[in-house]
């Protein structure tokens, strides 16, 4: 009996991959087993080798593994491409009517099924992946029925002919490949998972579900890999609560109009990636300057320019936090798994209300679109704090004067009315002005006015501002990351625990301000420091050795190939560094 | 009910004297007070340059954004509170150069708003370089020798983007231009004014005179039907641009907040935001 194992299947785009991917892991889902998910895309519709790998566990996962177990083939490129991540004994099922071969040198079985054959036999060759999917389920052993409802959710509302057909394409492609392999294979026979049904999820769809639980009402947003399943995930949940999504002409008015709702009362977002954020940041100084609550998700994606549209990559990060001309408060967050992407949102749109300034949300490509299994999300900690957006009855002001919108306070966050209410009448512009929203070009005034927006978040720090496991009083590495990396690093430091070499493991969730006093006693303790991250310059390390120093110590680890980092990688680049 | 006089305030603007923008916001006054608005339901939102300053100079909510953006803006606090009047409003350079491409999408979603356009065939503030506006061969700093592009024609490209209210105004003909405002503010839908508002400091040629000779103002034309498309087309065409008064109104079309399925009247920023265990427990259970 085996705890995990992993499975990919590949094919050429438009060809079922997704929708195969989707049915086997939602079965997997419902038997109670930990996933996690690894999506290969390129930026087209039709065609073009793509490939979705699921890890699959008893116990909890947060990263894609080295190697793999079993390939589904819908034709011979996709084994060419990734049979050599295959462990020795795995196995590879793919399409008889390719004539399949295993490359040389990879240790792997062959199962080669009439998939396209048995799909046409029951009518249409769009079947394969049932049959496909079917075949390779068939190896695990795991319960038929359990499959079978999956296929019925997926093509229930197409009727029952069309999912009975489906069901027997399954059914003829595991009763295929059982009858060659003389039964289930004993190598890959998971041990039960606790049965438990938990959520199976991206991280788009979870900032999406946070979204509306955090009580925003309203998304502009212009279309962009790999954000746009949150606009999706909105625009069909948002009208239920009285709001909308609106698709917009292009990323600037998409953060403009945010502006305007939120500056008119209701919590509204954006999210974009690189390309989008970068056209967003003149505004984002308007948010800034006019402290204007805004919240911002930047999915972030291989750049520069057009860049990787569908790879991975964490370097907007200089960007997001020095992008605007000129200086305004703002706060900028990585979630670093599944159930923070739907909790900082919550706790996002609170900051941006409470502090009046622009929050920027971070993921990369992999927390964003890689599906996996998340704890139960808490629905007592949804909590809705607005700051001090007033309400009620306001008193009247002194003759010719106006609502004090940029009223000088201790705390420097002014009280914030919204239109509609008398009394409140102020002005709001991006010119430099006064307590009441007049422009004014003082001299005194614009200090005071600086040092009242800046100081606002001196002291802000959201929840785990950076997350810490550290066990060694003092490691001979601390490892620093931030995004999706964490479950990798995780599986990376149980293999160097295995070897003697002591490590400590952070992850920096605040990017800006950032949280140096939380950090510095990390890297006080540890010998040598290691930060990972998936851009080309170490911009999470230059954050570090800008706020903390220690020059000394910090090595980079990078990687901007596009991919994601494997345990395996960061395990031996670790060594190499102690 | 409030009076125009409740729409000023005590700022002195920063306009040159004899600016076209002042008539502008006066009869923007007249015609909030005119359709029974108080201060408080209304909201100016404006973009960048000398018009772009008219949100501080009258008395009701006003936001002076990002140049060119004058437009997402409004339409957002319109999405946020349909109870609120909304303007937008900026000047040539604004709404046709820099954000023109919002111009053309605002019309063609029709938000129930009202775009008045300050067109002055220049740019005032960086003091005098070309618009999009600026008539072929115009010479201004940045054109030397004489602009070489053609001018652009707001009222035509209003028409072809599906524009529901297309007016057009001058800002000495403070009558018809409050008469006109009043008509955007009530037409349910995107409603785009663009007035003629001389530069007396920067345009020498499009001078209030220069205006006064040209303009076609379609009282002339007892027959004239606003609610013919192709007529108005034909009349834009036919005096080059120059047409004042309501070119044409579409009162079919819904606006796009009336057409949201489920949005309710009440604004949405006076809306519950909190979800309940029962609704918050139905979205779960999706993802298991």
């Amino acid at each position: 009996m085996i705890s995990q194992l992993s499975w990919k299947i590949g094919g050429q785009q438009g060809e079922g991959v997704e929708s195969t991917d989707r049915i086997f892991s939602t079965a997997l889902n419902r038997l109670g087993y930990y996933l996690y998910g690894y999506r290969h895309f390129s930026s087209r519709i039709k065609g073009g080798h793509t490939n979705n790998k699921i890890r699959i566990s008893t116990k909890p996962i947060r990263a894609i593994s080295d190697d793999l177990d079993i390939l589904v083939a819908f034709d011979q490129e996709s084994i060419d491409l990734n049979a050599g991540e295959l462990r020795p004994g795995g196995v590879v099922v793919a399409d008889a009517k390719f004539a399949p071969t295993i490359p040389e040198g990879v240790e792997a079985r062959l199962f080669a099924v009439p998939i396209t054959a048995i799909a046409e036999e029951l009518g249409t060759s769009l079947m394969k992946n049932m049959v496909a999917s079917g075949a390779s389920w068939g190896l695990l052993g795991l319960p038929m029925e359990v499959f079978n409802k999956a296929v019925e959710e997926e093509f229930g509302r197409k009727g029952p002919a069309i999912v009975e057909k489906n069901i027997e394409a399954v059914r003829r492609g595991a009763e295929f490949v059982l009858e060659q392999a003389g039964g289930p294979l004993d190598e890959f026979k998971l041990e039960d998972a606790d049965g438990k049904q938990k959520l199976f999820m991206i991280g788009n769809e979870a900032m999406a579900l946070g979204c509306v639980a955090a009580g925003c009402r309203l998304m502009a947003a212009y279309p962009i890999t790999p954000a746009s399943e949150i606009m999706e995930y909105l625009i069909k949940k948002l009208p239920k609560f009285g709001g909308t999504v609106v698709q917009t002409e292009d990323e600037i008015a998409a953060v403009t109009m945010a502006i305007g709702a939120n500056y008119a009362g209701v919590r509204t977002m954006t999210a974009s990636a690189g390309p989008g954020l970068s056209l967003m940041m003149e505004a984002i100084g308007l948010s800034g300057m006019t402290e204007t609550p805004l919240l911002i998700v930047d999915t972030q994606r291989g750049g520069p320019s057009t860049g990787l549209p569908t790879k991975q990559e964490q370097s907007d990060i200089n960007a997001l936090i020095y992008g605007t001309h000129g200086e305004i408060p703002k706060l900028v967050v990585a979630p670093s798994t599944i159930e923070e992407c739907f909790y900082d949102m919550i706790e996002g749109f609170n900051i941006a209300e409470q502090y009046q300034i622009p929050v920027i949300i971070a993921t990369d490509l992999q927390l964003s679109l890689g599906k996996q299994t998340a704890e139960a999300l808490d629905y007592d900690k949804i909590v809705i704090n607005r700051g001090k957006l007033l309400n009620g009855e306001l008193p009247a002001n002194e003759e010719n004067r106006l609502f004090k919108r940029y009223e000088l306070t201790e705390d420097g966050v002014s009280p914030r009315v919204i239109p509609g209410m008398k009394n409140g009448i102020h002005h709001v512009t991006g010119v430099e002005h006064d307590q009441e929203g007049r422009p004014s070009e003082n001299a005194l005034n614009r200090e005071k006015m600086m040092d009242k927006r800046l100081g606002k978040i001196s002291e802000l720090r959201v929840t785990n501002a950076i997350k810490a496991d550290a066990p060694n009083a003092n490691p001979d590495l601390l490892i620093i990351a931030m995004g999706s990396t964490g479950g990798t690093i995780e599986e990376a430091r149980t293999r160097l625990t295995a070897e003697g070499i002591k490590t400590n493991h952070v992850m920096v969730r605040q990017m800006h301000p950032f949280p140096s006093e939380l950090l510095k006693p990390h890297l006080d303790a540890a010998k040598k420091v290691v930060v990972l991250e998936n851009n080309a310059t170490g911009q999470l390390a230059n954050l570090i050795k800008q706020n903390n120093g220690y020059h000394d110590k910090i090595r980079n680890l990078l990687k901007y190939d596009g991919t994601p980092f494997l345990p395996s990688e960061i395990h031996k680049a670790c060594k190499e560094l102690n | 009910m409030a009076t125009f006089k409740e729409f000023r305030n005590n700022v002195k603007p920063n306009w040159c004297p004899g600016c076209g923008d002042f008539s502008v916001q006066a009869a923007i006054q007249r015609a909030a007070a005119n359709v029974g608005l108080e201060p408080e339901q209304l909201a100016v939102i404006s973009g960048i340059g000398c018009s772009g300053r008219i949100s501080g100079y009258i008395n009701a909510y006003g936001l002076h954004g990002i140049h060119g953006r004058s437009l997402p803006i409004a339409q957002g606090v319109k999405l946020a509170n349909r109870e609120l009047t909304v303007i937008a409003s900026g000047g040539d350079g604004d709404g046709f150069a820099i954000g023109m491409g919002h111009t053309v999408h605002a019309i063609r979603r029709n938000l129930d708003m009202t775009y008045i356009v300050m067109d002055n065939q220049i740019y005032g503030l960086t003091k005098g370089q070309t618009s999009p506006r600026s008539a072929e061969g115009f010479k201004t700093k940045s054109t030397p020798e004489g602009s070489i592009e053609s001018t652009l024609s707001p009222l035509e490209i209003a028409l072809s983007a599906g524009a529901t209210f297309v007016a057009q105004s001058f800002s000495s003909d403070l009558k018809q231009l409050t008469t006109l405002i009043e008509e955007g503010l009530k037409h349910k839908g995107f409603s785009l004014i663009n007035v003629f508002s001389p530069c007396v400091t920067f345009n020498k040629v499009n001078t209030y005179d220069w205006f006064k000779e040209n303009i076609v103002n379609l009282e002339q034309f007892p027959d004239y039907d606003p609610s013919n498309r192709i007529a108005a087309m034909t009349k834009i065409m036919e005096t080059n641009g120059m047409v004042t008064g309501l070119i044409y109104q579409n009162k079919e079309r819904k606006a796009y907040d009336e057409m949201i399925v489920g949005f309710k009247e009440e604004g949405l920023a006076k809306q519950n935001l909190q979800l309940s265990r029962e609704d918050f427990d139905k979205l779960l259970t999706e993802f298991k």
